[in-house]
């Protein structure tokens, strides 16, 4: 490179804008050649604080370890006590998120089926109704309640394990869905009452209730629907969880289901993925308060998700106070979403391993979000459920590790106590002292 | 005639009881007393039975309704008939927002006046009011049919797929990718139809039809102030 000019003034380096970054500059450039927002499946792929800022302090002279392999730790938990006749039992608490028949194809659908059942937990239907090869192969299925009512039927909603009136998920609080056209097919189409390969969208409210007040009714007809037997979750978005979650309290949830921002979703605007709703770690301790405040923790059972990967973020939630956790991204990379192997095609649709996010658009080399049958075929669903319950059992294996060496013996007994922040951020979400230090931002009867 | 008071034994008995019902009762007849507004009266029926509300009812009332007949004499609340897959309610007064919301089939009649939302996403059920419609009715309706005798609010249609709505009096505004259509000869047999089986004496011809325009059906940045 020439470094002077022809004076023989030296020229400066070329220097990339922190503002209109290449990532900018392209989002740019696609909008202005195509007119309209960019869709794209997944949750926040923008850093934000997360349960990597929290560490756990382990035993020492005053807390003794549990020792591995010897003493038990138990993993199990019951969801739904409060006014179901059928609680759900899982053996552990990592539960798997509801994602559409639609979004994933039937086998995928299957897959998790079979691997959440194989490993002691339940699935989760989503927008797009019941598939009979997932109620098959679901010992435990919830079965999502949702403002579109795709599929929606009193038969599947009394074949449920629990019903979940979904209010709002992580990627999108606030945000309906979308199918677009090319992921319409007959069968899709039918289960919708929708034409063929059109663009469809969800709707974001429920068509016959608004507010707090309407919901408790609806937990009402809902009981009485399936006469009380199973239990009624309540879903929505890290928004305003405080509230959302003493709101759903007193409507009657047996659980709350919190979503955070780095939770995933079929299809959305990018924009809105990026920028509404809070991530994972800023919404647990709210959620819990207003259990505590209410006298309801560990009577309505709260379940976390959004960007939940490992045994460490399945410790970290439970010692917020969570009741247990729900996969959605996780078990799909862990069904082979994403994976280096299919690089060549992912080069060919523009991206790579790990950045395919184009869910919506049904050309998923890996033939799990898509509904055309060639792909389709390419994803076995019964070894797919042997890789999420290997996974399903490695991030138990991992929690119960942690969870041992914290002195626990089940993993509901850890604590906030066990926790330390590395960021002052993360330290004020979790309200857990900055490593090295008694003191978090916030902490009552702290001068600053 | 099978009697409940449902002051007497609470809504749980009193559903509990018409959910004992099988396919093939001989106790078809039900009557329920004293309803005082109550929520969730006679919702997930799974029977052909005929249940007469004597009074109004609260929100949902025969909700996720299956082969049962289910009268309401007073007024109805919001969400009657919510996801209804089949069989009939008749409400002889008004019926509150949300009416048939999401219904999948069957058949909804109101002898007054509907709130907003009337069918708002329609799957397939067939709603027929005698009176006038509020606004945003049949807001993403799906499919189905809504016949008002009388006059719609703002929006109606608003958003629509396939659904086909039948008004005989003015509109006060079309939704958007909502449309007038032309009334072929079948379409005066299936309204024809609906006002026979709702024991309704109207003219089909006196009607207008309207409809989706189609325009919304796959993303389109020119439409973009639609959406």
């Amino acid at each position: 490179m020439n470094r002077h000019d022809a004076k023989g003034i030296p020229h400066t380096t070329p220097r990339q804008s922190a503002t209109f970054t290449q990532d900018i500059n392209s989002d740019i450039r696609r909008a202005a050649a195509t007119g309209i927002y960019d869709i794209r499946g997944g949750g926040a792929k923008r850093k934000v604080p997360s349960f990597d800022d929290l560490l756990f302090m382990g035993a020492s002279i005053s807390r003794y370890p549990l020792e591995g392999y010897r003493e038990k730790c138990e993993t199990s938990v019951t969801i739904g006590g409060l006014h179901a006749e059928n609680p759900i039992e899982l053996d552990i608490p990592i539960t798997i998120a509801g994602m559409s028949f639609g979004a994933l194809s039937g086998p995928a659908k299957e897959a998790l089926g079979r691997g959440a059942s194989a490993a002691g937990t339940s699935t989760t239907t989503g927008d797009g109704g019941m598939t009979p090869e997932e109620r098959g192969h679901s010992d435990k299925l919830v079965y999502q309640y949702l403002p579109s009512r795709y599929g929606m039927n009193p038969d599947d909603l009394r074949k449920a394990d629990a019903i979940e009136i979904v209010v709002g998920q992580g990627a999108k609080p606030g945000g309906g869905g979308m199918l677009l056209g090319q992921k319409i097919s007959d069968r899709v189409a039918e289960m919708r009452n929708l034409p063929k390969g059109i663009d469809q969208r969800s709707a974001c409210r429920h068509p016959d209730w608004t507010g707090p007040d309407d919901l408790e009714i609806k937990i009402l007809e809902l009981r009485e629907i399936t006469g009380w037997k199973v239990p009624i979750y309540v879903k929505v978005a890290g928004a305003r969880p405080y509230y959302d979650t003493t709101l759903a309290i007193k409507a009657g949830a047996d659980a709350v289901v919190l979503d955070g921002m780095q939770g995933g979703t079929a299809a959305t605007q990018d924009v809105f993925i990026e920028h509404v709703g809070q991530p994972t770690l800023a919404i647990v301790r709210p959620a819990v308060q207003a259990l505590q405040d209410l006298g309801m923790h560990r009577k309505v059972q709260l379940i976390l998700s959004g960007g939940i990967r490992s045994g460490a973020d399945v410790a970290k939630a439970m010692a917020l106070g969570a009741d247990a956790v729900a996969i959605g991204t996780a078990a799909l990379i862990a069904l082979g979403d994403n994976d280096p192997k299919w690089e060549s095609e992912y080069n060919a649709l523009g991206t790579t391993a790990g950045a395919y996010d184009d869910w919506h658009e049904g050309q998923d080399p890996a033939g799990i979000t898509t509904q055309d049958p060639d792909l389709m075929a390419r994803f076995d669903p019964i070894e797919g459920g042997r890789r999420l319950r290997n996974y399903l059992k490695v991030m138990t294996l991992e929690a119960q590790t942690i969870a041992r060496a914290c002195g626990k013996n089940h993993l509901h007994n850890l604590e906030p106590e066990d926790l330390v922040a590395l960021t002052m951020e993360a330290a004020a979400m979790a309200k857990v002292p900055l490593a090295g230090t008694d003191w978090y931002p916030g902490k009552p009867n702290t001068s600053y | 005639m099978q009697t409940i008071d449902l002051t007497e034994i609470g809504l749980r008995e009193t559903n509990k009881t018409l959910h004992a019902q099988s396919k093939d009762t001989n106790q078809t007849a039900w009557e329920i007393v004293n309803p005082r507004g109550s929520h969730a009266i006679a919702c997930g029926l799974d029977a052909p039975i005929e249940v007469t509300v004597k009074g109004s009812t609260g929100y949902y009332c025969a909700g996720m309704n299956q082969r049962a007949t289910v009268n309401i004499h007073g007024s109805a609340g919001p969400g009657t008939g919510e996801n209804i897959m089949s069989g009939k309610i008749v409400i002889e007064g008004d019926a509150s927002q949300y009416l048939g919301a999401t219904g999948h089939g069957g058949l909804i009649v109101v002898k007054g006046n509907a709130s907003s939302r009337c069918g708002i996403s329609m799957k397939g059920v067939n709603i027929v009011v005698q009176g006038s419609v509020g606004h945003m009715s049949a807001f993403m309706g799906q499919s189905g049919n809504l016949v008002v005798c009388g006059d719609a609010g703002d929006a109606l249609g608003d958003s629509c797929y396939e659904a086909r709505f039948f008004v005989r009096g003015t509109i006060k505004s079309l939704g958007a990718d909502c449309e007038k259509k032309e009334m072929r000869p079948e379409h005066i047999e299936i309204l024809k139809g609906l006002l026979d089986e709702a024991g309704i004496d109207a003219d089909p011809s006196e009607f207008t039809r309207y409809g989706s325009a189609r325009n919304l059906y796959n993303f389109d940045v020119d439409n973009a102030g639609a959406y």
